[in-house]
């Protein structure tokens, strides 16, 4: 891991609004190269709008977002799109179309005049299918998927682009448990074994412990801390950022930090009779 | 192991995605509007069997026949082919814009507005066919205008759109029949003719205008065809794999505008082509967003049989082809409103 030089995609001072509203102010973040780096925080803490500006789809108010040490809205954006890949909270599948024609929409930005379809992209294709299982599914329609499938059909799709930084906002939102974990293990293979440099928004915060190599907790639109979930997940931090007390242990499955609620019901007395009646 | 639709196929430096389905579609319709063109010559008050139409066509045979066929049946046809294409295209650029199956020019105020514009241009400016259809121009591009930015917050969202170019549309079709009521007769009835899209002598003149607006914008409209489909995805979707999603939308909206004004000016606001053309071609293409190029194949053979209709239903009197386009048309809007509730969208 080298992180002498200044890391690939980083925003400096930057100022975060819709219209007239200020979500953040003066943000500093980095995103280490080749780290599975995971935003957290409460409802509206700005971590969705901050991935937004890392991914240039707002620009900043103020501030900059740099991507390979160049301010990443004087790029042309087909060339973001070959450095860039960004998994949004919604897309539309459109109606009637086919897994593999969907996946294969992934690779506009590498497309030219008179290449409009080359060797290279069906084979970049297939892989993107198979690496993130759909490729029996390729003839299938999109609208006919269940929740997880459909969510690796665009996960594959952003793969497709051939980006060496992932963004992914709110990956698991709507899936049930089993496709969250399964959407996070395919996040953490692709970060492992093909070296992707990954930055995802999630909601649960022992799934951001226990995938994350890098973490940014935020709240009220500040980042509150960042690093190794190891270091900085503390009940002290899990207190600040999302007004809940709990006790944090070593997950027994993996010895990442496990963050464990304290309940609440104990002291009023209702918990024994939960249990009496349970 | 690449599976079959994926296949890359390559000629010289070019390389490309075969897709069989749409290349079927596209051929069969171009061997419609051939043959819908060879009728065009052929049939008529004044029958021409189809070996005297193809020698006229290069000017050898009988006097009569080289007019009927080089200087009435020719143009009108080219005309139609030219004009329906145009719709077609423009229609299917304004439904992927605005995301929705109505957003065809005939709805978001586009057609009354030229008419509104022609009909003003007739009553205060007095006829004059070039004015008339600047005026028609004018019209119908700056209600396009203002519906879009009377829509536009935060982007074009597809139902506001339709909504207000309905109610536009409305309002301009009171001011036209306003203008004709309050008009002199003579003028009443100039004006008149613009309210129905027509066909009946259409001259090289008129197919020289289309045929030049389709020459610049039919290039650039297809220029763009890659990145509308992106954006039928969603802004977000489309901007992450590198378009720019209010340059497209600013671009193809101006050329799909000036593609409908060219339409209109020449043949008058034929309703219903530009609404039905692209969906049709979809569903029988059964392709996976926008097909521009079935699209234009789809509204000129719309086009052409619909001005057979109108030129023998009746023969000798010949129907404007705007009342055929919009029975047709009408009835498929009826259905599309049906299966749109049905599928719980609308």
């Amino acid at each position: 891991m080298s992180q002498s030089s200044s890391p690939r995609l980083r925003g400096e001072n930057l100022t975060l609004a819709y219209d007239q509203r200020v979500v953040s102010r003066g943000l500093e973040v980095a995103v280490p190269d080749r780290s599975f780096t995971v935003i957290v925080g409460p409802n509206a803490c700005g971590k969705s709008t901050l991935l937004r500006a890392l991914s240039r789809m707002i620009r900043p108010a103020a501030g900059s977002v740099y991507l390979d040490g160049k301010l990443i809205h004087s790029y042309p954006s087909k060339e973001v799109a070959r450095r860039l890949g960004l998994l949004p909270q919604t897309s539309v599948a459109p109606d009637g179309i086919t897994v593999a024609d969907l996946v294969a929409r992934g690779r506009y930005p590498h497309q030219r005049f008179l290449r409009q379809w080359s060797r290279t992209d069906e084979r970049v294709v297939a892989e993107a299918m198979a690496a993130t299982r759909v490729d029996d599914l390729a003839d299938r329609l999109v609208d006919e998927l269940s929740g997880g499938q459909r969510q690796r059909v665009w996960l594959a799709m952003v793969l497709a682009q051939q980006t060496p930084l992932l963004l992914l906002d709110e990956p698991t939102t709507f899936l049930d448990i089993a496709h969250q974990l399964d959407m996070l293990d395919l996040c953490a293979d692709l970060h492992h074994e093909r070296g992707h440099t990954l930055v995802a928004v999630l909601h649960d915060l022992n799934h951001a412990c226990r995938y994350a190599t890098h973490l940014i907790a935020m709240k009220d639109g500040a980042v509150v801390a960042q690093g190794d979930p190891h270091e900085i997940v503390t009940a002290d931090l899990v207190a600040e950022v999302f007004g809940l007390p709990c006790r944090v242990i070593p997950d027994p499955e993996t010895g990442t930090p496990l963050v464990v609620p304290s309940d609440r019901r104990r002291r009023s007395g209702r918990w024994a009779e939960a249990r009496q009646a349970g | 192991m690449t599976a079959a639709p994926l296949r890359s196929v390559r000629l010289g430096p070019v390389a490309f995605r075969l897709r069989p389905r749409v290349l079927a579609v596209c051929l069969a319709l171009g061997s419609l509007v051939a043959a819908a063109l060879a009728v065009c010559l052929v049939v008529g008050d004044y029958p021409v069997p189809l070996p005297a139409a193809l020698a006229a066509l290069t000017g050898r045979g009988e006097r009569l026949d080289v007019f009927f066929v080089r200087e009435v049946r020719l143009p009108r046809a080219l005309t139609a082919a030219l004009v329906g294409a145009a719709l077609g295209m423009a229609g299917a650029v304004f439904q992927s814009l605005s995301r929705n199956p109505l957003g065809s020019p005939d709805i978001i105020g586009f057609t009354a507005g030229a008419s509104t514009g022609a009909v003003l241009t007739i009553l205060v400016f007095g006829g004059g066919m070039l004015p008339t259809a600047l005026g028609a121009m004018l019209g119908g591009v700056g209600t396009a205008v203002l519906v879009y930015l009377l829509a536009l917050r935060r982007g074009v969202q597809g139902y506001r759109l339709v909504l207000v170019g309905i109610g536009i549309s409305a309002m301009l079709g009171a001011v036209t029949h306003y203008l004709i009521t309050r008009a002199e007769l003579t003028d009443a009835l100039t004006a008149q003719v613009w309210l129905v899209g027509t066909l009946n002598a259409r001259e090289w003149s008129h197919v020289a205008a289309v045929g030049a607006g389709s020459a610049v914008l039919f290039p650039v409209l297809l220029r763009l065809g890659a990145r509308l489909r992106l954006m039928e995805m969603g802004d977000d979707t489309a901007r992450a794999l590198g378009v720019s999603p209010q340059r497209t939308q600013t671009l193809a909206l101006v050329a799909a505008s000036a593609l409908t004004g060219v339409a209109i000016a020449v043949s008058r606001p034929i309703a219903f082509v530009a609404l039905a053309a692209p969906q049709l071609a979809r569903r029988l293409t059964r392709a996976d967003g926008t097909t521009l190029v079935a699209s234009a194949l789809m509204g000129a053979a719309l086009l052409l049989c619909s001005d057979l209709v109108a030129l023998r239903l009746l023969a000798p009197v010949q129907l404007p082809v705007g009342v055929v386009t919009t029975v047709v048309g009408g009835t498929y809007l009826v259905w599309l409103l049906y299966a749109e509730w049905r599928s719980g969208r609308a």
